[in-house]
């Protein structure tokens, strides 16, 4: 079997993890960490399956793609809201805000589920994404834009410098007149939004329903990507397609004979081992943005 | 007069942890009912269950059906040892997220040791050491790593436990009779026996919870290490300068909390709830509610026993629920919320920053 020509199927499972991993580098170098990012995934992905099928079944199947992945993305913008309230204004700790929302976006969307379909899953519909000529699926060039843009954004426009300021020494941005609140703000809102949009790209490439092992963790690699691309677009997107990519193995490995006999699982922890060992080997020196996770209280000191 | 009653009753209220996390409760179950409510089912319908799994039911001969009290106990036995894995780093100042990879780790030694070890009398002592050694030593990792190279430890533990899902899945495929989904049944002399309701799940488990509850206390509150535990947690540098090893008091309490969570798995899978033995697909999620039962409870042995009580009768509740016609993830909403509601609990802390301020302004103006 060609393994080129598992390309697209690897990028399909390598795109959501990326988009969502350019996301929690947005808020982490404003300043804030979201754990949240696996529920938020959950909650747009949620949306959107409920939005595809219902579209669907009233025959609007064709257009409803879009308004799936962007109802996906204004769902996970709304969440991650409250975690901004939480961590920002209200100095929570951050780690704590986003186990809750974790735990609160497994009930809801089983709980909208179970009223809209009386079932613990989403019913599923007929058609999702397609791939395009070349056997691309759209996501892939949704997550190619989407670093595109946060590179550009992060280096290129002063939004983008005083975001990372905010993450390095909110008290030297504020003292220069940056709204550190709203900085930070703008940093949980993209992370929110862009869970949702991939949440959203999971349930329409990879299934055709949600159900509560829809994410399974991808939220959680994505937030080991930031830290082992090490807050950088380039190095995050790097560190998706490889966490993507073994991922993708799992699946694809069954096709490939001289992988066959290996199970799915030695695929499915290499990410995480991966990371821990990089975590140990890079833990001397400090990549991460200096303030991140650190409530920022005006005045103080 | 009167309002300076009032006022002396909030900050009362303000300072007192007990009722906030009481309030804290009440506000997740408050929500929960206009939930329930906004979707047009009946909120009382989700009380009554409530109240069943804590008093049982009356059975058709009169007599009172004791068994959703024991399976509520039951219930309760992984939630209030999970409870207590996340307290105690929190004593150090440590985010305890690998509940769920210590769990896991104590639930497949466990059962390792039951299908590999031919069968013998008393073998679920032994099942149930296992488990606490093996969370023992997966959480101990996470405090090492923590301690010597500074790891955070919040990655860390999400990490391992996606390690120790896929790792416990690896090695419960090479025990005997493993399939897809289980294994073979564990052996009678592994199973931890029922006792007082027998028609429920409940089962001696129950005393090493208890055990261990007084052990959470006694190694708090008691011991020269659970003071070098609070006093890394409360400043580390301080107590480092008294000759505290923070090292060691980092890396014992991470220990000692996997092993609390390596118990937790270990009951569950000798519990009898379960036919065969287990290969698990996903997280059962003690790990992470354990998080929110320690919140809940503010990390002392008695609080997090009430929580893991409760979160028991959320649990059981849940099939009850299901049969009254409403979704049965109000318990998750519900305490999804409750995790909510603590993290904004910080927010006092600014409401009285603001009482304070407008208290001394007062004082000022009338001088």
């Amino acid at each position: 079997m060609n393994i080129l020509l598992q390309i697209p199927t690897i990028l399909m499972i390598v795109a959501p993890i990326l988009i969502t991993a350019i996301g929690g580098m947005f808020t982490e170098r404003s300043g804030v960490v979201n754990i949240a990012l696996e529920g938020l995934m959950g909650l747009g992905a949620c949306a959107a399956a409920c939005c595809h099928y219902l579209m669907e079944a009233a025959g609007y199947g064709r257009y409803s793609l879009v308004l799936a992945l962007l109802l996906g993305a204004f769902v996970g913008w709304a969440f991650s809201l409250i975690h901004a309230v939480a961590s920002i204004d209200l100095k929570a700790d951050q780690t704590i805000s986003g186990t809750g929302i974790n735990l609160l976006a497994d009930g809801l969307t089983i709980f909208v589920a179970q009223i809209l379909f009386h079932a613990d899953r989403t019913k599923e519909y007929k058609i999702g994404m397609l791939p395009d000529k070349i056997g691309m699926y759209p996501t892939v060039y949704i997550a190619v834009a989407v670093v595109i843009i946060a590179w550009f954004v992060m280096f290129k426009t002063p939004f983008g410098m005083h975001l990372r300021a905010c993450g390095e020494h909110p008290a030297a941005a504020d003292s220069v007149g940056i709204n550190v609140r709203l900085m930070r703000y703008s940093g949980v809102m993209i992370s929110g939004a862009l869970a949702g949009l991939s949440g959203g790209c999971i349930v329409l490439t990879q299934t055709i329903q949600y159900t509560s092992g829809t994410i399974g963790g991808r939220g959680f690699i994505a937030l080991a990507a930031v830290s082992f691309g090490r807050w950088t677009p380039l190095g995050v997107t790097g560190a998706a397609i490889l966490f993507g990519g073994m991922q993708a193995m799992g699946v694809i490995a069954t096709n490939i004979t001289s992988l066959r006999g290996i199970p799915s699982e030695y695929f499915n922890i290499l990410p995480y081992f991966v990371t821990l060992v990089a975590l140990i080997l890079t833990s001397g020196k400090d990549y991460a943005p200096q303030a991140n996770g650190i409530p920022y209280e005006k005045g103080a000191s | 007069m009167k309002t300076e009653e009032k006022r002396s009753f909030i900050d009362w209220m303000l300072d007192n942890e007990v009722m906030i996390s009481l309030l804290v409760v009440l506000l997740g179950f408050l929500c929960g009912t206009i939930l329930v409510l906004a979707v047009g089912k009946n909120p009382a319908n989700m009380f009554s269950s409530i109240f069943d799994s804590m008093v049982g039911i009356p059975k058709r001969d009169g007599t009172w059906n004791f068994r959703y009290i024991g399976e509520t106990l039951a219930y309760s036995m992984p939630y209030i040892l999970c409870g207590l894995s996340m307290g105690l780093p929190c004593r150090v100042g440590l985010f305890n997220i690998g509940a769920e990879g210590q769990y896991i780790m104590g639930m497949t030694a466990a059962q390792s040791l039951a299908l590999f070890i031919s069968p013998f009398p008393g073998q679920w002592f032994f099942c149930l050491l296992v488990a606490f050694i093996a969370g023992a030593l997966w959480g101990g990792i996470v405090g090492l790593l923590k301690a010597k190279y500074n790891v955070s430890e919040v990655v860390a533990t999400i990490m391992l436990n996606y390690i120790a899902l896929y790792a416990s899945r690896l090695i419960c495929f090479h025990q005997p009779g493993a399939t897809t989904y289980n294994t073979d049944p564990l052996p009678a002399t592994a199973l931890l026996s029922k006792f007082l309701i027998k028609t429920s799940n409940l089962n001696i488990g129950i005393f090493f919870v208890l055990l261990s509850v007084l052990l959470y206390w006694f190694v708090v509150n008691k011991t020269k290490l659970g003071y070098s535990m609070r006093a890394t947690g409360y400043n580390k540098n301080a107590a480092k300068c008294c000759g505290i090893s923070t090292v060691r008091s980092i890396a014992a309490s991470m220990a000692l909390a996997g092993a609390f969570a390596g118990l937790a798995g270990a009951i569950v899978l000798q519990g009898g709830a379960f036919p065969k033995g287990r290969i698990i697909t996903g997280m059962d999620n003690y790990g992470f509610m354990g998080i929110a039962v320690s919140l809940v409870g503010n990390n002392t042995a008695i609080g997090n026993l009430l929580a893991g009580l409760l979160f028991g009768v959320l649990k059981q509740s849940q099939s009850l629920m299901q049969s009254r016609n409403i979704p049965k993830e109000i318990t998750f909403i519900i305490q999804g919320l409750i995790v909510v509601f603590i993290s904004l609990r910080s927010g006092l802390e600014l409401v009285k920053l603001y009482r304070n301020k407008k208290k001394l302004q007062k004082e000022v103006l009338h001088k």
